[in-house]
């Protein structure tokens, strides 16, 4: 073994140890702080007690969470078919089709959703008058492709000899779809609604934006503390939202553990 | 037709685009046979066999199960069942689930209705399927903790607990180690044996073919080549094709000289078929036919040039005159030494030469006074055409008595001969490229055959060795091509 090389492992590591420390760890440790202190830095648990006993934080968390899962259904339900169909060989959709479905994200995406407000308000569709609606449909806009694109690969990865395979043995089209088409793009599935439950209850451009900030999620939550200085609530809040997406995460793996895993990560 | 017909197929072909996968397939099987096809990948094997499941519909021809005609059904309604390459396994159901999976979909007729079996039925046919192929204990098991050879099992026993009229087979043994694969094989047979199912079975193993199966049918290019039993298909091969692909064999070419006599390598021997005399015809020689003797006894002698143990026999290679003549002997003999050689009469298998020339029927005469076959020119003898003839200044032929004909546009038959056409390396220099798509040694040349891009063989004769798939041009002499024109010629005079 030679020593003090400059390409050992543990120097090769050395650039991301620190980058890890520095945003990740840090930031982290500071967050878990925050929350369990109050703004002179003492150690308290009045940072819960102010958030769990105003019933207006606990609807805006509830809300968030339904908003995220009506999300992901809305964006598995239209991406679904939509990438079963790109992913067809005989359809004759190649990668360029896809690449037009991705493509929209490549706009910056304050713009693009600033975009869509003032579409949907030519259509006669304010945010003033339907917010709810509106950051619906801005919702499901920017978040489709983070449905397709993990969907898309499960599926160019599944074994065609095993759809043959189910109607060999006796499964009609209906069938096959549900007994082995729907659970081996399973691993698709929860990779796709990972990547979109969490963020859409974070997000807050979007809401702010297309509801003409009449719709408070758990990131305007956030966003707001933190705009009046109370970063201490703030805090506490973000950590309830890790706390919330590391169970969706470790939901969504268990869900997901196959050796035909595909998705984005 | 015989009531214990099962599946008989009728003409089938089946095209993708311009290409011909199967052509006019013909067969019928008997029930509780047990069918092979067999051939070189590229056949059109796997295809028949996915048209048989329903995976692939036929563009010709019908399929007629038990008599009626399924060619078009989806596979689901066939009573058929598949054993896949790759045994395609569900990977996210276990073991049972997997074996259960088509009986769950069953409906059996109750009454007047149908309806769907019970658990317990259901259970009793998954153990019963499990104890078929040895796999008892493994009904939890996850289809990722398997090996190759449990999988191979468990695909078996999916398909056959839906007690289907037919098992397809595709290849069910290529993914498996040799030692494996040989005790499948008997295992296989052993299951067609008790289950009384019918088996239809695609390889390329010609092996396997003779172990398993009661009817072999041997396919090259999509068209059948042969059918009949394991010892059939390797005694009286019925072309050279079917000779060279089954088992090792000398392959000459012979001409018939008398009464069941035929003379290849230079000798005249006896033999138990019978030719008109003076066909041109293929020899056959197995080399464990070939008995060496001394070097003064013997029908003909020649020496030995190279020996291979092979563990329970030596093959030997013996050059008689020009010719290399493969034997395989117990005996332990000296390389370099003289030997003389007796082949039985009935080891003798002789067949009808396929094809003595290249015979093209939709060629035609370009502006230039070309033929023109497969697309290519090829400078060629117009005056053939007409006797006497000779060409003029202008390239129009002119006949004795004067007449002068445009062929142009005219549909000849060309014909060259399989010396005639000249293989070159560069596959850019010659008229037409190709690639060697078949080679067969027949003692002192190989017979080449070269598909051009436009899908037109050339078959010929060389004494040089090239390897299949090599790309090759190809050159004839214009005196080498022998013209007949289509219609009379009058057709093309001008007034």
């Amino acid at each position: 073994m030679q020593k003090n090389n400059i390409f050992s492992r543990k120097t090769l590591a050395l650039p991301y140890a620190v980058f890890m420390i520095l945003f990740v760890v840090i930031p982290l440790f500071l967050i878990v702080m925050y929350a369990f202190t109050d703004a002179d830095g003492k150690f308290t648990f009045d940072n819960f007690r102010t958030f769990f006993s105003g019933g207006h934080n606990i609807n805006t968390l509830m809300f968030s969470i339904f908003i995220g899962m009506a999300n992901t259904a809305l964006c598995l339900l239209l991406g679904y078919p939509a990438a079963y169909i790109l992913a067809k060989k005989e359809m004759g959709f190649g990668k360029a089709t896809v690449l037009l479905f991705v493509m929209p994200m490549w706009i910056n995406f304050v713009l693009r959703t600033a975009a869509t407000r003032d579409l949907l308000f030519a259509m006669g569709i304010s945010g003033g008058e339907h917010p709810y609606f509106a950051t619906m449909i801005g919702m499901v806009y920017n978040y489709l492709p983070f449905v397709i694109l993990p969907l898309y690969t499960s599926m160019t990865k599944m074994n065609l000899s095993l759809i043959e395979a189910s109607y060999d043995l006796g499964a009609n089209k209906v069938q096959t779809f549900f007994k082995t088409v729907l659970p081996m793009t399973m691993p698709g599935i929860a990779s796709a609604a990972t990547m979109v439950f969490m963020p859409t209850m974070s997000s807050f451009v979007i809401s702010d934006v297309m509801g003409e900030r009449k719709i408070s999620l758990i990131g305007n939550s956030i966003q707001l503390y933190f705009d009046q200085g109370l970063w201490n609530l703030g805090s506490l809040v973000a950590l309830i939202m890790l706390i919330i997406m590391a169970f969706g995460a470790l939901c969504a793996d268990s869900e997901g553990e196959s050796d035909a895993r595909g998705g984005l990560w | 037709m015989a009531n214990n017909v099962i599946i008989e197929l009728k003409n089938v072909s089946k095209h993708f685009g311009q290409t011909y996968a199967v052509e006019d397939f013909n067969l019928y099987v008997k029930k509780g046979e047990f069918v092979t096809f067999l051939g070189p990948s590229g056949c059109g094997k796997t295809t028949t066999l996915r048209m048989i499941a329903g995976f692939e519909l036929p563009t010709g021809g019908q399929i007629l199960l038990n008599g009626e005609d399924i060619s078009l059904l989806p596979p689901y309604k066939r009573p058929v069942n598949t054993v896949f390459q790759k045994y395609a396994l569900f990977p996210h159901m276990d073991v049972y689930d997997n074996i259960a999976f088509g009986l769950k979909l069953k409906k059996i007729p109750d009454g007047e209705k149908t309806r769907k079996l019970t658990k317990e039925e259901i259970d009793k046919k998954v153990r019963k399927a499990l104890k078929i192929v040895d796999l008892e204990e493994y009904e939890n098991r996850d289809i990722s903790t398997l090996s190759g050879g449990q999988q191979q099992r468990i695909a078996i026993a999916r398909a056959i607990v839906n007690e289907p009229e037919i098992l397809l087979l595709d290849e069910p043994l290529g993914a498996l180690d040799l030692k494996m694969r040989k005790d499948m094989q008997l295992e296989l047979k052993e299951m067609h044996k008790k289950l009384g199912i019918t088996f239809i079975y695609v390889t390329h193993d010609q092996e396997e073919a003779l172990t398993l199966s009661d009817t072999i049918v041997v396919m090259k290019d999509g068209m059948i080549q042969q059918i009949g039993t394991p010892e059939d298909i390797y005694n009286e091969p019925s072309n050279a094709f079917v000779a060279n692909f089954i088992g090792e064999s000398n392959i000459y070419s012979g001409t018939v000289t008398g009464d069941k006599k035929v003379r290849f390598i230079n000798h005249v021997f006896d033999c138990v078929d019978e030719f008109p005399k003076n066909e041109k015809v293929d020899v056959v020689i197995r080399p464990e036919d070939v008995h060496i003797t001394s070097a003064d006894s013997g029908m003909a002698k020649g020496k030995i040039v190279s020996k291979i143990f092979k563990g329970i026999h030596y093959e030997y290679i013996m050059m008689v005159g020009r010719n290399e003549l493969v034997i395989v002997d117990t005996r332990d003999l000296n390389v370099n030494e003289t030997y003389g050689f007796d082949i039985e009469p009935d080891g003798i298998h002789i067949m009808k030469k396929e094809l003595t020339s290249n015979i093209y029927n939709d060629a035609y005469i370009d502006k230039e006074n070309r033929v023109v076959i497969s697309e290519c020119p090829f400078e060629c003898d117009i005056t053939s055409l007409v006797q006497g003839s000779i060409v003029d200044s202008e390239g129009y032929v002119v006949g004795p008595d004067g007449t002068r004909y445009d062929f142009t546009d005219a549909d000849v038959r060309a014909e060259i001969g399989l010396k005639d056409i000249e293989i070159l390396d560069d596959e850019e220099a010659g008229v037409v490229k190709g690639e060697i798509v078949s080679i067969i040694y027949k003692g002192d040349h190989y017979q080449l055959t070269i598909r051009t891009p436009e899908d037109e063989d050339f078959v010929l004769d060389t004494e040089y060795t090239y390897d299949e798939n090599d790309l090759v041009g190809l050159n004839v002499r214009p005196q080498d091509i022998k013209l007949t024109l289509k219609g009379e010629a009058k057709k093309y005079a001008k007034k």
